[in-house]
């Protein structure tokens, strides 16, 4: 059966379309067919961190507007087999997504992928109203730092209220915490926020723990999804997530920081 | 006892601390204020609107464009306006 699951966070820059093309590249390395749906129109993205930015001919806002088909904005990664790009317009036409042409192109995706990922822009506007009315399940992506945790704390209440599945009553959706930018070092002087803290305050199921990696910066300059580099931290602790999102149980990893060594300690502190 | 444990005692308590005990807390409090605003019922107005425009379906006919269902929330009330254009016809039928 199809699901469809929207990443999101209410705050920009949290790490939203990174995690919406890792998860997606980490399913389909596990054999499933999934589609990733680019739902910040105006602002894209999602194409340059997959790196398909010149591979855009047609795009989402055409399928519902242009009578464009599916398959001919659609697309085909190069590098992962079974995995689908649809990315977004440019357009600045606040009305471009309507409900119905949303409802339309996810109703014909549910056919065809085993999931549909919906990367969400940043803020409560319309944009982030129509990436979640239709999911399923949500990945809620939160950094350790109190202004990202609040607005986590509102989109739960946003997907609580305005989604399908809470307007037709089917009972609340599936939601998740991501913690990403995890900075164990920051974690242990009693600087970040941990992820006992965030659980607490948030009190959904935790989905993954991202470690702070330099290694993501990198990926994104290249344009592939962190999962392909499979010696980063951070692309071993986003396949653990993708195996919990497949109902496998895994333990967390990187959440607690390597033993240091009493110099490495003593060098720290006078720094 | 490890050495580190050994050695954070003659660590001055605000540091010890660490400012993620404050963040946790400011959170805290100000979520409790947040959240009965923001973790509201599920959204009952689609289905209300669709509701009473089927009431009302039944006896003119109207045209769904011309309902209006709007809620104004104040201090210590909230204000709940239903507009809806009938069409001429309607009217005069039913006089």
């Amino acid at each position: 059966m199809s699901q469809v699951i929207v990443v999101t966070s209410g705050k920009g820059g949290v790490g939203k379309t990174t995690s919406a093309a890792a998860i997606a590249a980490g399913l389909a390395m596990k054999g499933k067919k999934v589609c990733v749906i680019d739902f910040d129109v105006g602002l894209r993205n999602l194409d340059l961190i997959m790196g398909v930015e010149r591979r855009v001919v047609f795009d989402f806002i055409n399928v519902i507007n242009d009578g464009i088909r599916l398959n001919q904005a659609l697309i085909k990664d190069k590098r992962i087999e079974g995995l689908y790009i649809l990315p977004t317009s440019q357009t600045r036409d606040k009305d471009a997504l309507s409900r119905e042409g949303v409802e339309k192109v996810i109703d014909e995706l549910r056919q065809e992928f085993d999931y549909v990922i919906c990367d969400s822009p940043a803020g409560i506007e319309k944009g982030a109203y129509m990436a979640l009315y239709f999911a399923d399940e949500a990945i809620v992506v939160t950094n350790p730092e109190v202004s990202s945790v609040r607005d986590s704390d509102r989109i739960l209440g946003i997907l609580n209220s305005k989604s399908r599945r809470a307007e037709r009553g089917e009972g609340p959706m599936r939601q998740h915490l991501l913690l990403t930018r995890y900075d164990l070092d920051r974690v242990a002087r009693g600087e970040m926020l941990k992820l006992e803290d965030v659980l607490e305050i948030l009190a959904i199921p935790v989905l993954g723990v991202i470690p702070q990696d330099d290694t993501v910066l990198q990926c994104s300059n290249l344009g592939m999804p962190v999962v392909l580099d499979p010696k980063a931290t951070a692309a071993q602790a986003y396949m653990d997530a993708v195996r919990r999102l497949l109902g496998e149980t895994v333990e967390l990893r990187f959440t607690t920081p390597p033993r240091k060594s009493f110099v490495n300690w003593l060098l720290r502190r006078t720094a | 006892m490890r050495l580190r444990d050994l050695l954070d005692l003659f660590r001055s308590p605000g540091r010890a601390e660490g400012s993620a005990t404050a963040a946790k807390q400011r959170l805290q409090v100000i979520l409790a204020v947040e959240r009965p605003l923001t973790r509201g019922q599920p959204d009952f107005l689609p289905l209300m609107q669709r509701e009473i425009l089927d009431v009302i379906r039944k006896y003119v006919p109207i045209d769904e464009r011309k309902l209006k269902i709007e809620v104004e929330r104040e201090a210590d009330m909230s204000m709940l306006a239903v507009s809806i254009e009938l069409p001429n016809a309607a009217l005069t039928r039913a006089i």
